[in-house]
């Protein structure tokens, strides 16, 4: 990954550094891609949940900005299987949502089955990743969001 | 000087062992490789996580199939999640014992399940103890370290 210093092609403002919301039900998981991307020069949030992840993007009904008022979150990676909002209902409401729906989303999963891929890709997410995750698919996404042009 | 030698030939030994015999694979090299001196103890830390979440995961599984009437999706989506952590660590053999399981429980086989838990716990506490020998001969390995270090 380059050095955090160089400048970037990333969403956000040149020098600023990438924030990644994550979503993981899995505290295994969410402590390995919080490392991940922490290796990858990117600021991490995470949330056990898809309410919680609504919520720290300001996008649940009534509440404020918890996240959004100071730090803009450029990315979302969420885990698909998740008990009550499963990570295809949260890419749903994010891109529905006038605020965020030019956030990419991620989409990790544990199986690789071709119609919730393509569901996941139809619905704007930005990249299906197979579980478990590993620095490669990291430094992949990475590159990808780097030529995200605005 | 030599004992460090012998220590380091012995983890080396050791941890080959535990890939070559599979309960490691590929994705504990991962791990290690995310493990630096801004976490010295990542790999330590993760694990740990994985033993908790584990032993939590098999007390539900053997609640579960006790009971009168046995709800196999939650059964199943407990087991999803341990094959998933085991996964995510490199906990291969779990993680495989974990397969059949999930295919007793789609099946809704009462036997197939039980005997696929007990698998499973066996596959745990196998992987369990050798993870904590490979913890305790690093933590000598680095402890000899230091006291080459103090020696002047």
């Amino acid at each position: 990954m380059a050095s955090g210093s160089s400048s970037s092609n990333w969403v956000m403002e040149s020098g600023d550094i990438p924030h990644v919301l994550a979503v993981d039900d899995s505290l295994v998981d969410r402590k390995l891609v919080e490392k991940l991307l922490r290796n990858s020069c990117c600021k991490v949030t995470t949330a056990e949940n898809g309410p919680k992840a609504l919520e720290l993007l300001g996008l649940s009904s009534g509440e404020q900005n918890t996240l959004n008022g100071r730090s803009k979150v450029n990315l979302v990676i969420t885990d698909y299987c998740m008990p009550g909002m499963t990570g295809y209902e949260l890419l749903k409401k994010i891109k529905q949502s006038s605020v965020m729906k030019e956030v990419p989303v991620v989409i990790m999963s544990s199986e690789n089955i071709p119609t919730r891929v393509n569901k996941c890709l139809e619905e704007g997410a930005q990249m299906f990743i197979l579980k478990p995750l590993k620095q490669s698919d990291v430094k992949q996404l990475t590159c990808q969001l780097m030529n995200l042009g605005r | 000087m030599d004992g460090k030698v012998q220590l380091q030939k012995q983890l080396f030994d050791y941890t080959a062992s535990l890939f070559q015999e599979g309960f490691l694979d590929n994705q504990f090299n991962q791990l290690e490789q995310l493990q630096d001196e801004s976490n010295p103890d990542f790999v330590v830390e993760v694990v740990t996580l994985f033993f908790d979440d584990a032993e939590r995961i098999l007390n539900e599984l053997t609640t579960s199939l006790g009971q009168e009437k046995i709800d196999f999706k939650r059964l199943d989506a407990h087991v999803h999640q341990l094959k998933g952590s085991s996964s995510s660590i490199g906990a291969q053999r779990v993680h495989e014992a974990c397969i059949p399981f999930r295919n007793f429980c789609t099946e809704q086989n009462v036997e197939g399940c039980l005997k696929s838990l007990q698998q499973v716990k066996h596959e745990y506490s196998l992987v369990k103890s050798k993870l904590e020998t490979l913890f305790k001969m690093e933590e000598e390995l680095l402890a000899s370290s230091l006291a080459d270090l103090k020696v002047v």
